[in-house]
């Protein structure tokens, strides 16, 4: 086959720039045999699991039972109404999960903002600063949690003996709240901190060497030029927070266990004991789906909001 | 600004700076101090931070206890983790450069797919992924923490990113020498992404090592935990012995801090790294 009549391809998205070897040589098979192993674990594991859930949620499904009746919309029905033995647990854990976000969202957007700027400059020591802050977060929760159900042992903890208190972090609302958000915040600070920091220094510094050639003072260079140049990290360290703060279970698992009466059990680890340890998955199932619904729209909200304080 | 305000400034901020750092860290030095104390020393009102006496007890007892092979965790732990990170970059590099550098029809489409599932949030897939697990007779083996996560994204998405920068020539160079794609894939592509590669085998294992929620409810029988679901069965007990568990969270956490002080650089780059280039 000569260059001259090199056919287009079935695709027809011929590559201008490439040579012709190229596309001659490739087998029109090649690049799916190349996407296979990956598009297999895709489908068995993502696509699949998504359709099968929502599935899942339309039955009455127990695993140990045979029967697996069609029930419909029925367990969203009864999540849906609050006076349901369901309905009254999942509305309890779906505020849990809703403190725990409101709470330490903000807390885990302007700490590790302030953390980065502090870290911003050009000094000795940085790249040492930046590796002990971040040093919590490769820490597992099993471990984060344990440690720090004994740092706020009502008794024996030394939270109340530095502090000179006498508070049941662990059991007594509201302390659980600022122990669950306090332990979150120290153990994930440090992962919004470095991602504000490679933010921090995509900013090209003519900005604000030009900024301080005009007489622009550090809070108006702060506000004109780092806060624009910061907002699409803000955008992608927003969007995460929420997602991972919603998504909280193991620090309410280890360090309350849901107490006091439930109202720390998260909807997340609500749904985990409903699916697969009482495996009624219909209802399991149709929770995660309320809850998928909620962070999406949270999603959504924060790139909406985003996006209109950047248009012009 | 002079010189000596400037100097001032700078003193200030290292010492605010180093106070952060000396009480972030506080915690681990208490954790590593009280899995050396004695049972009574570990439950004892008034903090030690050095103990007294200093015992290793608390280790001997934790890895000799029949209740608490932590020894098997640690094996399963590491092998779960290797398992998982290895499975990631075997299927996800290929993935990734056939996305990033080859011309196919369907390609545009099947990014996007994978891509959008980064925005599903992983609580749906759970139970479903329970009863897939389940079918395929994984539940309470390990290939149930092995495979299931490596159909995420992030890694196709991480790689992708990298091979979309490589220099084109080297690839038209290699071809002109007679490589057919997979050999410039393996000769050429894969050692310039090694850099990427490590990262994305180094995030790997770490989530994976780490991970809670999954092993504690898919793994069953206590020779098949993961270090994590171990130690997490210790969460019903009536009288916790804090010495034992705070042994077994340094147990835990030996190998992902070493890692983590080996590749520090690599693995801070590249989690910082990978949410900008979306």
């Amino acid at each position: 086959m000569s260059l001259l009549t090199r056919p287009k391809g079935l695709s027809g998205a011929a590559e201008p720039a490439a040579p012709a070897g190229r596309a001659r040589r490739m087998r029109p098979w090649t690049p799916y045999a190349f996407l296979a192993p990956y598009l297999a674990l895709f489908a068995v594991f993502m696509i699949l699991p998504i359709g099968f859930g929502f599935w899942t949620s339309l039955h009455e499904w127990d695993i140990n039972l045979p029967a697996k009746p069609f029930v419909g919309l029925e367990n969203y029905a009864e999540l849906f109404d609050p006076s349901s033995v369901d309905g009254g647990r999942f509305w309890t854990a779906m505020r849990a999960t809703g403190i725990f976000t409101l709470f330490s969202v903000p807390l885990l957007i302007l700490l590790p903002l302030l953390a980065a700027l502090l870290m911003n400059g050009r000094f000795r020591g940085r790249n040492l600063y930046r590796a002990v802050y971040f040093a919590p977060y490769v820490l597992g929760v099993a471990v984060v949690g344990f440690l720090w159900r004994y740092l706020l042992d009502g008794n024996i903890g030394l939270v109340n003996h530095y502090l000179g208190l006498d508070v049941q972090w662990t059991t007594d609302e509201p302390p659980v709240w600022i122990a669950l958000v306090g332990v979150t915040v120290w153990w994930t600070l440090g992962l919004n901190a470095v991602i504000f920091l490679a933010g921090l220094q995509d900013i090209p510094r003519e900005l604000h060497e030009a900024a301080m050639v005009d007489g622009a003072s550090a809070w108006r260079r702060f506000r004109a030029v780092t806060l624009p140049g910061l907002r699409p990290v803000t955008v992608f360290v927003v969007n995460a927070t929420i997602l991972a703060s919603a998504n909280m279970f193991g620090q309410a698992y280890l360090i309350t266990a849901g107490a006091p009466a439930d109202r720390t059990k998260t909807a997340i680890y609500l749904i985990a004991e409903t699916g697969l340890r009482q495996f009624d998955m219909g209802t399991a199932s149709a929770m995660s789906f309320i809850l998928a619904a909620f962070l999406m729209a949270a999603s959504a909200l924060v790139f909406g909001a985003f996006r209109d304080r950047s248009a012009r | 600004m002079t010189r000596d305000t400037r100097g001032l400034r700078r003193a200030l901020l290292h010492l605010v700076l180093a106070v952060i750092a000396a009480l972030y860290l506080s915690p681990l030095v208490y954790m590593v101090s009280t899995s050396f104390k004695t049972r009574e020393g570990a439950g004892s009102t008034d903090p030690q931070w050095i103990p007294d006496p200093f015992t290793t007890d608390a280790y001997r007892e934790i890895l000799n206890s029949p209740d608490s092979p932590i020894l098997t965790w640690f094996l399963n732990s590491l092998i779960a983790a290797t398992g998982h990170a290895a499975l990631v970059l075997v299927t996800a590099a290929p993935a990734a450069y056939a996305l990033a550098r080859l011309r196919f029809r369907g390609r545009n489409v099947i990014f996007t797919v994978v891509v959008a599932t980064l925005f599903v949030p992983p609580v749906v897939l759970l139970i479903p992924n329970f009863l897939i697990v389940n079918e395929l007779a994984w539940v309470d083996s390990l290939p149930a923490v092995i495979v299931p996560a490596a159909a995420g994204a992030f890694g196709v998405f991480f790689l992708r990113q990298f091979f979309l920068t490589l220099p084109g020539e080297l690839e038209e160079a290699a071809e002109l020498d007679g490589c057919n794609r997979w050999q410039i894939f393996t000769s050429v592509a894969l050692p310039l992404a090694k850099p990427a590669l490590v990262t994305l085998f180094l995030l790997s294992f770490l989530t994976n090592w780490n991970d809670f929620l999954w092993p504690i409810y898919v793994l069953l029988s206590p020779e098949s935990l993961t270090l994590p679901a171990g130690l997490g069965n210790f969460q019903g007990a009536n009288n916790i012995r804090y010495d034992l568990l705070m042994a077994g969270a340094v147990i835990a956490s030996l190998p992902v801090i070493a890692l983590y002080l080996v590749a520090q650089r690599w693995v801070i780059e590249g989690i910082s790294r990978s949410g900008l280039k979306g």
